[in-house]
Formats: structure tokens, sequence, C-alpha cells
């Protein structure tokens, strides 16, 4: 695997003025979508199934299949909507990249728009980011006043309405069903499945979500075509499991977000596959005098991994060989000053106060976990408590109405899996063994990344 | 969209006109009237610095729905404010990567400064305090948000001065965003009024662009005829098992 990085998303995000219009268009700006319309829509979308490129939201479901399943030639409009509500813990790749540079989003919402024969998109971005906002609605006003949005497109006759939407902050409204009743003014709670967005999504007509990194990602495809993306990636024989799903392979560049006790925090955009040795190492290691603990690589939801799996392949089918799942890419690092007893307890509280009670299991469920949790980091619990927490998360597992409770389990079984030790010094040490202070950015000897980095 | 203005609402007149012809604006942006209502309840908290009940009444008329409708989805989401908010939201990480890299530390040092706790106002009405669930600035850790603008990389000493700048008059400038304006301005923009700040700010922190440069780096060394520079600095020392 090679250890390179490769800008794309990311490739202008350094330039003065990056997230206007004029610096994008010298920067390759809205070419995708030129090309993209000198095709049939049909073709626009076999050109993203051809590039294997899989949702960036978490799931990793194949972004070309997903157009192709809006039916085409109804009497309903059908409608594109971007999820950027990125509240899963962890992940702040979406946020930086509508910053830095929200016409790559855009110019993304009018070839997919295009391909799938959406009327209206919308961009529906979390509310606690107003400078974010700001930014995108200002594109967006830039991108009609080029003939980029609108009515007939560059001369192309197909017209296209965009609307920047903030929510009210509710983590659950990430969940693309919730997502859709917030956009509908609703409280955001997810919907029963089938019937499926694509089928009945925003007000009963077919519907696309999408992330907005999958977006994103649509326009270097257009400009450069499906094989230079699928150049990039693993192919499915490199990776732990799945040998025999060779369409399921993970393809592309994409943004791995560094967070946590490493030298040097923030955005690496690289191909799918490369491993967090091959990351640390190219920027800069864990904290300097420090080691490496446990790992999240894809936001709290996924399953926590340890240095033992340094060298597994960062893509779907290598995660997932390791037991945890890929999700957003979100590599949440700590290292040994950090109580994971202290990091489960305030995922699950997390999970706790954001659980939209819709269904019993994860709203009660969260409940007692959080109950449990509190007494072991005290020191108060016992060894049944162990069972008491894994007879809890089997019940939430797979019983719950969305994947949010799901998610709330992640932490606590995976901990249980390679940290029961630390549990149990809980104990016996009466309480929790760490200092916080030692943990912190701000402690003195953490020493500000001194040395950490080679140049 | 309906017009029963005439149920008294408690704005007076030409507020309500104004708040009318504004609410017009987000209706027409949408397919279905009712999409309109979380910009609509942004709205009226720009007014009046939370979501009172005749603002639930002004919704609840312009999208012929209930007031009991209108109140649970306001009860469901967390930016809506049930009790006057203060001038500046002053927001503080607490999730579990910004808690373990002082978070935690931070919060209990504003609340003490402060003295107020969790989702309470300072008697002067200028700071409510909260503590945030991930902001998506991870890699910025730890973090606080004022008015939904982002300070980076914060410590229990800058968020003191940071607080005493609101309260002072002398507002500090946001790491990455905008210099920093209301609650009720920016309330206006998450409606959709866009306050034609966009260019204020950078592009991006250091940490969004750390790949980028080190790429860059990269690059330039290639170009030199210098291969290979890059060796495998830290992990294989300190953080291997
Ligand atoms: C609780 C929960 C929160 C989620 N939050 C987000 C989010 O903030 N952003 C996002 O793109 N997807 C989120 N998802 C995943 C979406 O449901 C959906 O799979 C995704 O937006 C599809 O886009 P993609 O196919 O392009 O990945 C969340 C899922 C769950 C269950
Ligand atoms: S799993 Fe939790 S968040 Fe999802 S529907 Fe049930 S209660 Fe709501
Ligand atoms: S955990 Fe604080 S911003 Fe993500």
């Amino acid at each position: 695997m090679t250890m390179t990085l490769t800008p794309v998303l990311s490739r202008i995000w350094d330039q003065p003025q990056s997230w206007t219009l004029p610096v994008y268009e010298r920067n390759e700006g809205y070419q995708g979508l030129r090309a993209a319309l000198q095709k049939a829509p049909g073709d626009v979308t076999q050109m993203v199934k051809d590039s294997e490129l899989r949702g960036r939201g978490g799931a990793g479901f194949a972004t070309g299949m997903k157009w192709g399943f809006i039916p085409q030639g109804g009497d309903k409009p059908v409608y594109l909507v971007v999820n950027a509500d990125e509240s899963e813990p962890g992940t702040c790749k979406d946020i930086p990249l509508m910053m830095a540079n929200p016409h790559e989003l855009l110019e993304g919402i009018v070839i997919a728009s295009y391909a799938i024969r959406a009327s209206h998109a919308f961009i529906s971005v979390r509310g606690e980011v107003v400078h974010v906002l700001r930014r995108l609605q200002a594109a967006v006003a830039e991108a009609y006043e080029a003939g980029y949005a609108g009515k007939d497109i560059l001369g192309s006759g197909f017209d296209l309405e965009i609307i920047v939407h903030a929510g009210a902050g509710a983590y659950i409204c990430g969940e693309e069903t919730a997502l859709l009743d917030s956009l509908e003014g609703r409280r955001g709670q997810p919907r029963l499945r089938p019937p499926f967005p694509a089928i009945a999504g925003l007000y009963a007509s077919p519907t696309v979500i999408n992330n907005v990194e999958s977006i994103a990602s649509v326009p270097s495809i257009l400009r450069h075509g499906a094989d230079w993306f699928r150049a990039m990636g693993t192919d499915a024989r490199d990776d732990v499991a799945d040998k025999d799903k060779p369409r399921f392979r993970s393809k592309g560049m994409t943004l791995f977000s560094l967070s946590g006790h490493v030298n040097r925090p923030g955005q690496y955009e690289a191909p799918m596959g490369i491993t967090l040795r091959e990351l640390l190492d190219l920027s800069g290691g864990v904290r300097t005098g420090h080691q490496l603990k446990f790992w999240t690589p894809g936001g709290s939801s996924t399953p926590i991994l340890t240095a033992e799996h340094l060298d597994v392949p960062m893509s779907y089918e290598g995660i997932v060989g390791a037991g945890s799942m890929l999700g957003t890419k979100a590599l949440q690092i700590f290292d040994e000053t950090t109580c994971v007893v202290r990091a489960v307890l305030r995922w699950t509280e997390f999970y706790a106060h954001e659980s939209c009670g819709k269904c019993t299991p994860c709203r009660e469920g969260t409940f007692w976990l959080v109950q449990i949790l509190r007494r072991l980091e005290q020191g108060q619990g016992d060894t049944e408590d162990f069972e008491k927490l894994e007879d809890i998360c089997d019940t939430i597992l797979g019983r719950s109405f969305c994947a949010l409770g799901d998610g709330a389990t992640s932490p606590i079984t995976s901990s249980l899996e390679y940290f029961k030790d630390e549990y149990l010094a809980h104990f016996e040490h009466g309480g929790c063994p760490f200092d916080p202070a030692a943990a912190t950015l701000f402690q003195p000897s953490a020493a500000q990344g001194a040395g950490g980095r080679t140049r | 969209m309906s017009q029963h203005t005439s149920r008294p609402t408690g704005f007076d007149s030409a507020t309500l006109t104004r708040l009318q012809a504004d609410a017009a604006e987000i209706v027409a942006r949408y397919p279905q009237a009712r999409s309109a209502l979380l910009p609509l309840l942004h709205l009226v908290q720009s007014e009046e610095g939370y979501v009172s009940p005749h603002g639930i009444e002004f919704c609840a008329d312009l999208l012929d729905l209930t007031a009991a409708e209108v109140a649970g989805v306001v009860t469901f989401y967390t930016q809506y404010k049930r009790r006057p908010n203060g001038e500046y939201t002053v927001g503080v990480c607490t999730n579990t990567l910004c808690a373990i890299m002082g978070g935690d530390q931070i919060f209990a040092t504003l609340k003490d400064h402060l003295g107020v706790g969790h989702d309470e106002t300072t008697d002067d009405g200028t700071i409510t305090l909260e503590h945030l669930e991930c902001n998506a600035a991870c890699d910025y850790a730890p973090v606080v948000m004022v008015n939904w603008e982002f300070f980076d990389n914060q410590t229990p000493e800058s968020a003191t001065a940071l607080v005493d700048g609101l309260r002072s008059g002398d507002l500090p400038t946001p790491t990455r965003g905008a210099s920093l304006c209301t609650f009720k301005q920016v309330s206006r923009v998450l409606a959709g009024f866009y306050d034609g700040r966009a260019d204020e700010g950078p592009a991006a922190g250091p940490a969004t662009l750390a790949g980028l440069e080190i790429y860059r780096e990269q690059q330039e060394a290639e170009r030199e005829g210098r291969h290979s520079v890059r060796k495998s600095p830290t992990t294989e020392k300190d953080g291997d098992a």
C-alpha cells in the first residue's frame, strides 16, 4: 500500500478566498458539471456506478446504485437531500469542507440532481455552525448568478432549485429518515422502512439522501473519469473480509479525520485502505512520549480498536474484518493517559441524551446503561454489572428502530472486550485510577508536541 | 399560507408586518409550507431572543398548525430556547474527545467563574452557558462555541479571558468564522437571511490544512530530487503497543 496523500477535495483549501466562485473556477470548478451535461442523465449515474464510489456518511452504500433506485418518468417530483448534519462524535470532515470550498459540494449537487432528474436539492446543515451556513448561502447565490443553478442551467434546459436549510440541534436528525421529517417541519424521528426514501422520501416523493463528502466527490469523477477514481483504494483481495464479493471494494480518495492525542490532528485526504500506522507516520504520530491506547475508526458508533489494529487497512472491508466499521473515518486517538471507562460513560450519556424516544429498547436501554456505567466509574459496581451491561446491549442491538441504538452499544461491548481489567481496576481503586489532567491538551508535560514532527 | 392575523400574537403591528414579510419569504423557499417551520422558529427567536408563547402562535397561525403541534417541535430541538437567552451563548464541547482533551476542566472553570450552570444565564444577561455535544471540530479539541462560531484549542485560561471579553464588550475574534454578532442576529442567519459576511475569517484553520501541507512538502521534496525524506517518526517508537 502506498503512503501518499491524495488531496482532491482538499486541493484548494489553502488558497486565499478558496470559498469563492472565481477561485473555484480557476481550479477546474464546474468542469465536471459541463462534462455531465454532455451526457444523458442515465450515463452520469452509470459513471458514478463504475467509479465504485460508496457513501461517505457512514454506511458505505454504493452511491451510483442508490441513484439508480429512483424511479424515472413518474408524475412525482424527485428530490436530492444532502445530509450536512455532521454530528457523529469524532466526525469533523464535512463542516471544514463546506467552510473552505462549498462550491465543490454545489457542483456535485447539480450533477447528482441532473442524473436523478431532481427538481429541488436541499442542503440540510446542522444549525450549530453559522459561518458554514453563510459560506453556503453566499455560494448558492454565486452559483445562481453564474447560471450553475436555477433555470436552464448552462443552456441545457435543466432546472434546479437549491435550498440551504439550517437544522436546530438534534443528533438524530442525521439519520436519513429523521432528517426528512425534520425537513418537513416535524420532530426529527426515524421512519419505518419500507417504503424507502427512493420511493417515498421527502413529501412522499422519490428522494436520494447523500452525505456531503459523497456528493462533493462526484465532480472529480466527472472531471477525471471513473477509472481514475477506481485506481485509488483497495481491491477486495487486499482486505481481510468479503473476498468473494469483488463488487464491494473500497475505492477512491477520502478524508480521514485525525483527532485527540496526536501531534498533528487534522484532515488527511488519502486513498481508501491506508493504515492508521501509515497515517500516523505521515502526520507525526501519537502525542510525543505517549502510546496509542485505543481509537475509533469512524466515530463513536463504531467499536473501538487498539494498537493491535495499527496495520489494518482502513477500507470498509478491512475494518469490518477487525470487528469494527469504517463509519465516517473519524479517527479519535486516545493515549494511555485516558480512562476508557470515563470515555465510554461519556459516549453513553450522549446516546441517552440524543435517543429520540421512539422505541423502548433504545430509550430505556440507554438510560440504564448510563446508570450502570456511572456506578462502575465511581468504583461502586461489581462483576454482575458486566452481565447487565451485556444483556442490555443485547436487547438494544438489532432490536432498536434505527441505528442510533446499535451505535450506543458499540463503545460498551468493544471496551469490555479489550479493557475489562480497567473496569475491574475501578472496583479495586474505589474509583477512577486516572488523573484527568494528564490527558488534557494543556497538560504542561504534553510539551505541545515538541519534536513530535520530523520534518 | 393562511392569514389568520386577527388572533392576538403579542407582537406590535409594525413588528408583525415585518415578521410576516420575512415569513412569507421563508415559506416561499419550500415546495410545501410546513418545511418552513424550523426557519420560522429561528426567525421568531431572532426577534425575541427565545421562542415565546406568542412566537409559537405566530408560527402556528402562519402554517395552519395548532400551538401544541408547534410546541412539540420546539421542545425537540436544543437550539430553540424556552426562556430569554443571553446575548452570547457560550457552549463548551464536553463530548468524549473534547472532554478528555480538557473540555471538562474548561466547563468547570467557566461555571465557577460565571456563577451559572448548564443552560443558565448570567445576571447581566450577557452569557448563557451550555455544554455541547460534538460540534464537528474534534481536530481542534477542546472546542468552545460562541453564538455558533468556533473558538478552537481552548484552555481554562483562554476561555476565562473569552467570557471576560464578552462581558466587557471587548469582543474576542473567533478562530474560524466571522466577527461575533448577537444571539438574535445569528438566529436570523439560521432563519436563512444571509448577512453578507461570508468573506470574513479564514478558509480553514491549521488542522484542516494539516494533510494538504504535508502533501505540499512532499511535492517540494520530490521536485528538489530528494527522496523519501519522511521516515516513520513516532509510531514505531511510541505509537506501538
Ligand atoms: C443516528 C444517526 C446519525 C447519522 N448522522 C449522519 C450525519 O450527520 N451525516 C450523514 O451524512 N449521515 C449520517 N447518518 C447516516 C445517514 O442515515 C445516511 O446513511 C447517509 O446520510 C447516507 O449518505 P451516503 O450514502 O452518501 O453515505 C446517520 C445515521 C444515524 C443512524
Ligand atoms: S433507536 Fe433510539 S433514536 Fe432510533 S428510533 Fe429508537 S429511540 Fe429513536
Ligand atoms: S468532540 Fe468536541 S468537537 Fe467533536
